[in-house]
């Protein structure tokens, strides 16, 4: 791993900020030929508001029309679905039903529908009657009034995306560095100098996208915020895998203004999940989980899917995220500082980063002359998505190390070394899985402790004296 | 791979118990098919008395009676297969494996499903907070301490008060962990006496009616948020211990069909220990929540017993499904009893603590009734041979209190 105090370098772009935003715009800004640095306070990529989320490649369908946060998303969602396979990126394309279950929420399906039109989604089915939408999901509480289909909503999963793109970016030339906060910068008017708590980095153009911390980072960099953040809470409750057979569509709730609601949808690795949650919030770091607000979750959905009342949760999950108060994405160049900001992407992030590091390429493409890389290296990640092949059922798998999710021991091994190694237990589980099923880790931990023993800042257990 | 006539998933006290069974009767080959990398099941990772005595009239600690039974599974002929896992059971039957070659396929004549069970882990329970490291059940802390050398904490909270408890505060005090306190929302400590007693012999408090609110610590368990009916209270610690309330390890059963019983969390079995896929059949803790592993290995001997019989065509047609018409009940298996069967008894639990009579209602209208006065965790044996003919539907007559 390389320190910043070993390179003198002069990077072209510092990208502040390792969550699925700033994986995606050091990979563009990489493959346009810029040296790229990514700094990351924490052990590991997508420690903050990357790290929990619906899994859900959304078509934008909904955005507000003439948005910033619209436009990346139709650009994110094309790109994805262009690149995903050299990735070796699962992509299932499930389709949404926005479902009305009061007459108010039906009266309001047309208009919904007129809105995804405008927004280029032009592929949504009129208004459905109860009985065709039971006959699509037939484990749907029937009392629902009416629907309309989204055929293009996917899953993908949420982890290994960004873990591409900066997996690409890195091989391609850029430089991750993590456990590393920014403390401070100032730009001489040719680079930035950013302090950070392992020495100075250099770089001729600073993108703040630190998610939660955004303002924070723009208060280091510029003196100065242009938004407050005030994260907003999503709970989630996962289901086990035999309750995935109840629902094939994305099933999304009528949206209000504040949010998309409470959304019941398969996993690509197998699962069913129900949220998230809206809360607000004023911490930054800590996303708890509430009992009680977990059993409104359950209830929520088994009255959208009655039969989930007798499946399993698997786990539990809670993530953050970077509302503001603006509705819209802040994403903003700072004119004669060779900086951008890229702020509040609250909750479509997964779906528009691929989109938002085009935009944020275009706002800085002028900056510096560079020539794109003509012959990029595509790095492929390991499948987790359960419709496609795994590890276990390959030779040579070491034997499966975590049951319930059923990650072998190659597996394990491969995430703990290679360019972007896992730097914490919860970067590993990101990338293999490993206890994220219905045990928890309960029965692999031991075995698990032993092959990371050294190989993870925070070790799983001591030694008994 | 040669097709063996019988093959066996789960190498704990259930399946291996069969397995000599099966041999010492001369069916053959038999195969003993277990994920972890040595046979044995959940003993294995419990250093501590008492194990064996059903069995072999003597008192082993865990490991060594996993030992004893391995060796005579050996000695009888049985194939072990180990570090294998099965992940899907097809109609013929047909078993997929997976291990270090990739996948695999068996087609046996008889499958024996003895994939035990596993401890509630924090998800499924009403505990709040963060999700440091350091939360940890029972089965976790004994393989670390057993099996690695390893502790996960070294002042945990420990919740729950089953038996399983007491067997993970022997384990605690093995590894030099000294747990903080035991907590029990309900209002006694669930486990009989003398376990009960062992807190407090070892000076750990025992707070009955308290339950765990929330975790806090973002990399490690820094405290634990109690709850009781004078309020919350914040507690220091650096791990929890999350013990008991144990569930069939059934996912193989969902993911194939066969039908299960949402009230044991297990297979729907008749007496001979038949499940609703033609040539399968189930014994041991999959069949419900904990049993002992003398228990279990019992039932691996009975199991034997019905598919012995079946392999040379002579079982019988499955009797009909028991009915629980009253949710005191809280399950009861087998779900087809027989007096006629390898296990002529009906093994019922209550779901609450309660008095009264379990009445048994057959075909015909005619009527037994069974004086209980039990609790969830206690066992309630009935023999099959006394309840009325015909499908039984059991209800329950509270005694006023």
């Amino acid at each position: 791993m390389v320190r910043a105090q070993d390179t003198d370098d002069l990077f072209d772009a510092a990208v502040i900020g390792g969550g699925v935003i700033g994986c995606a715009i050091a990979r563009r800004l990489t493959l346009e030929g810029w040296r790229t640095v990514l700094i990351e306070k924490a052990a590991d990529i997508l420690d903050g508001a990357s790290k929990g989320n619906s899994a859900i490649l959304h078509t934008g369908f909904d955005a507000p029309e003439g948005s910033v946060e619209q436009a990346c998303i139709v650009e994110g969602y094309a790109e994805y679905r262009a690149i995903h396979e050299r990735l070796n990126l699962p992509l299932d394309e499930a389709g949404a039903l926005v479902i009305a279950w009061t007459d108010a929420e039906a009266a309001s399906l047309p208009a919904l529908i007129a809105q995804a039109r405008t927004n280029g989604v032009t592929d949504v089915s009129p208004p459905l009657t109860p009985a065709q939408v039971l006959a699509l999901e037939p484990n749907l509480n029937p009392s629902l009034r009416s629907a309309f289909r989204v055929p293009r909503e996917s899953l993908i999963d949420p982890w290994s995306a960004p873990l591409a793109y900066i997996l690409q970016a890195v091989e391609n030339g850029a430089v991750l560095l993590r456990g590393t906060e920014v403390t401070g910068g100032a730009f001489d008017g040719s680079e930035w100098r950013l302090e950070t708590t392992s020495g100075v980095v250099r770089a001729r153009v600073a993108i703040n996208c630190a998610g939660n911390w955004g303002d924070v980072v723009d208060e280091r960099l510029f003196g100065a915020r242009d938004f407050t953040l005030r994260p907003r809470k999503g709970q989630f409750v996962v289901y086990d895998k035999p309750a995935s057979r109840l629902a094939r569509h994305i099933l999304l709730p009528v949206p209000n203004k504040i949010t998309k609601g409470v959304v019941v949808c398969r996993t690509v690795f197998g699962n069913l999940l129900v949220g998230p949650t809206a809360e607000d919030q004023d911490d930054r770091e800590a996303a708890t989980l509430v009992p009680e607000t977990l059993e409104a979750l359950k209830r929520r959905g088994a009255e959208i899917l009655p039969a989930l009342a007798r499946e399993e949760v698997t786990a539990i999950y809670a993530g953050l995220r970077p509302a503001t108060e603006f509705k819209d994405y802040r994403i903003k160049a700072h004119e004669g500082r060779n900086a951008v900001t890229v702020g509040g992407i609250r909750s479509t992030g997964l779906s528009s980063a691929l989109g938002t590091a085009a935009h944020v390429w275009r706002l800085c493409a002028g900056l510096l002359d560079r020539a794109a890389l003509p012959d990029p290296l595509w790095p492929r990640v390991p499948n987790l998505a359960e419709a496609l092949p795994r590890g276990w059922q390959a030779p040579d798998n070491g034997g499966i190390l975590c049951h319930c999710e059923r990650v072998t021991r190659a597996e394990v091994e491969a995430a703990l070394s290679g360019p972007v190694p896992a730097g914490s237990l919860a970067g590993l589980k990101r990338r293999t899985r490993v206890t994220m099923g219905r045990c928890q880790g309960n029965w692999c931990a031991a075995t698990l402790a032993q092959v990371t023993r050294g190989r993870l800042p925070c070790p799983m257990a001591e030694a008994v004296e | 791979m040669s097709a063996p006539r019988v093959a066996i998933v789960g190498g704990g006290p259930a399946g291996l118990s069969a397995a000599i069974a099966l041999r010492r009767t001369g069916i053959g080959p038999v195969i003993v098919i277990d994920r972890d990398p040595a046979p044995g099941g959940i003993p294995r990772h419990c250093g501590h008395y008492p194990f064996g005595w059903r069995e072999f009239r003597r008192l082993y600690r865990g490991p060594d009676y996993a030992r004893r039974l391995v060796a005579e599974a050996r000695a009888a002929g049985v194939t072990i297969l180990s570090a294998t896992t099965v992940t899907a059971i097809h109609a013929g039957p047909v078993l997929e494996l997976s291990s270090h070659d990739g996948l695999s396929s068996l087609l046996p004549e008889r499958v024996l499903l003895a994939t035990g069970c596993r401890e509630t882990p924090r998800a499924p329970r009403a505990v709040g907070g963060t999700k440091p490291a350091g939360i940890a059940t029972t089965g976790t802390l004994q393989t670390m301490v057993y099996g690695s050398g390893l502790r996960p904490f070294r002042a945990p909270v420990i919740l729950g008060t089953e038996l399983v408890a007491f067997s993970a505060l022997i384990t605690a005090t093995h590894a030099g962990i000294r747990p903080v306190a035991m907590v029990e929302p309900g209002p006694r400590a669930t486990a009989r006496f003398p376990a009960a007693l062992f807190p407090s012999l070892h000076g750990i408090p025992l707070l009955t009616g308290t339950s765990v609110e929330a975790v806090e610590g973002h990399d490690k368990v820094e405290a634990v948020i109690l709850r009781d009916r004078n309020g919350t209270r914040r507690l220091v610690c650096d791990g929890l211990l999350v013990t008991g309330r144990f569930r069939p390890d059934a996912v193989l059963l969902r993911d194939s069909g066969i039908e299960a019983d949402p009230a044991t969390g297990g297979p729907v079995v008749d007496a001979w220990g038949r499940t609703s896929l033609d040539g399968v059949f189930a014994a041991g803790n999959l069949l419900r929540p904990a049993e002992t592993a003398g228990w279990c290995w019992d039932e691996g001997r009975r199991v034997a017993g019905a598919i012995a019989a079946s392999l040379a065509g002579g079982l019988p047609a499955p009797p009909p499904r028991l009915t629980l018409a009253d949710p005191v009940l809280g399950w009861a298996m087998p779900q087809r009893p027989s007096a006629a069967g390898t296990e002529p008894r009906l093994h019922l639990r209550l779901s609450r603590p309660a008095r009264g009579q379990v009445v048994a209602t057959g075909g015909a209208g005619d009527r037994v009734g069974f004086a209980v006065d039990s609790r969830p965790e206690r066992r309630i044996v009935l023999e099959a041979a006394t309840l009325p003919a015909g499908p039984v539907t059991l209800t329950f007559r509270e005694d006023p209190a």
